[in-house]
């Protein structure tokens, strides 16, 4: 551990809010690519679902 | 696919979380510019991936163009918006770590004027695609400029060397020792295999649903969509 207590840990020998800002952004970064594809995919079944029943009433 | 997915989402969340960790509070800080360093972590691994998702992109737009594989028109495609997000989080974090350490969130150096290129290229690649109706022309398209842009990736490589610049030389060269010590250069290199596996995960993810959203048609794709 290179912090001696939790507020040193926050306050990062006060470059605190340029450390957490740019974890901060990183972390929404690599969420946003995750989930994205994931509700797209959502999206798309439910579309072809739709579709599908949709040609089945008219057939 | 679908079996590795998972197996390498597990991997990707336990490098990233132990690499995240370690960088944060156990390596140690840096002597000259302090706990500010910690931002390294984040930067070069967006960085590195980056440069070779667009590596990546440009050889399976050519693998596409020459041998008219859609598998591989599709990886290109998918790819893009990773890579852009990529150059866009290490732009960022480089202008966050910039200020404390330089004293100014941008210069006009070689290394950051040629990374901001490989993010308009990427751009160019995501509006070009969405631009052109035909799936097809579309990949011919953006192959052409993906592999007409790929020379501006050893201008990037290079850029510290070639020009006088701000930015600091290579971390990791494939010859030589890190400069820095094993406490830390280890926690960036599980960060930087942390951002493949993800750059794995969210490709696979991606070129799943183009393969669904082009062969919605096919008959298989009929009976996965009755299955469920």
């Amino acid at each position: 551990m290179s912090f001696d207590s939790f507020s040193d840990f926050l306050a990062m020998g006060g470059h605190g809010l340029y450390v957490w800002l740019s974890y901060a952004i990183a972390l929404f970064v690599i969420v946003i690519n995750l989930v994205s594809p994931v509700l797209r995919k959502k999206q798309l079944v439910s579309e072809l679902v739709r579709r599908l029943r949709r040609e089945k009433n008219a057939s | 696919m679908g079996k590795l997915l998972p197996w390498f989402a597990i991997v990707t969340a336990a490098l990233l979380v132990s690499g995240i960790v370690w960088a944060l509070a156990f390596a140690p800080s840096d002597y000259q510019q302090g706990n500010s360093f910690r931002i390294i972590y984040i930067h070069v691994p967006s960085a590195i991936l980056a440069q070779s998702c667009y590596m990546l992109m440009a050889i399976a737009g050519a693998i596409g163009l020459i041998w008219k594989m859609k598998v591989a028109d599709m990886v290109a495609k998918s790819s893009a918006p990773i890579g852009a997000t990529m150059a866009l989080l290490a732009l960022v974090t480089g202008a966050i770590w910039g200020k404390p350490t330089w004293g100014s969130w941008w210069v006009w150096d070689a290394r950051l004027t040629s990374m901001l290129i490989l993010l308009f290229l990427y751009l160019g690649v995501i509006a070009l695609n969405s631009a052109i109706e035909s799936e097809a022309t579309a990949a011919q398209a953006t192959a052409v400029l993906a592999l007409v842009g790929l020379v501006n990736i050893p201008i990037i490589k290079y850029s510290v060397e070639w020009w006088n610049t701000l930015h600091q030389p290579a971390t990791f060269t494939l010859t030589e020792r890190p400069a820095m010590p094993a406490e830390m250069w280890v926690p960036l290199l599980v960060m930087v295999i942390g951002f493949y596996c993800f750059f794995a995960v969210s490709l696979m993810l991606r070129t799943r649903n183009e393969i669904l959203h082009r062969e919605r048609r096919a008959r298989w794709v009929r009976e996965l969509i009755e299955k469920q």
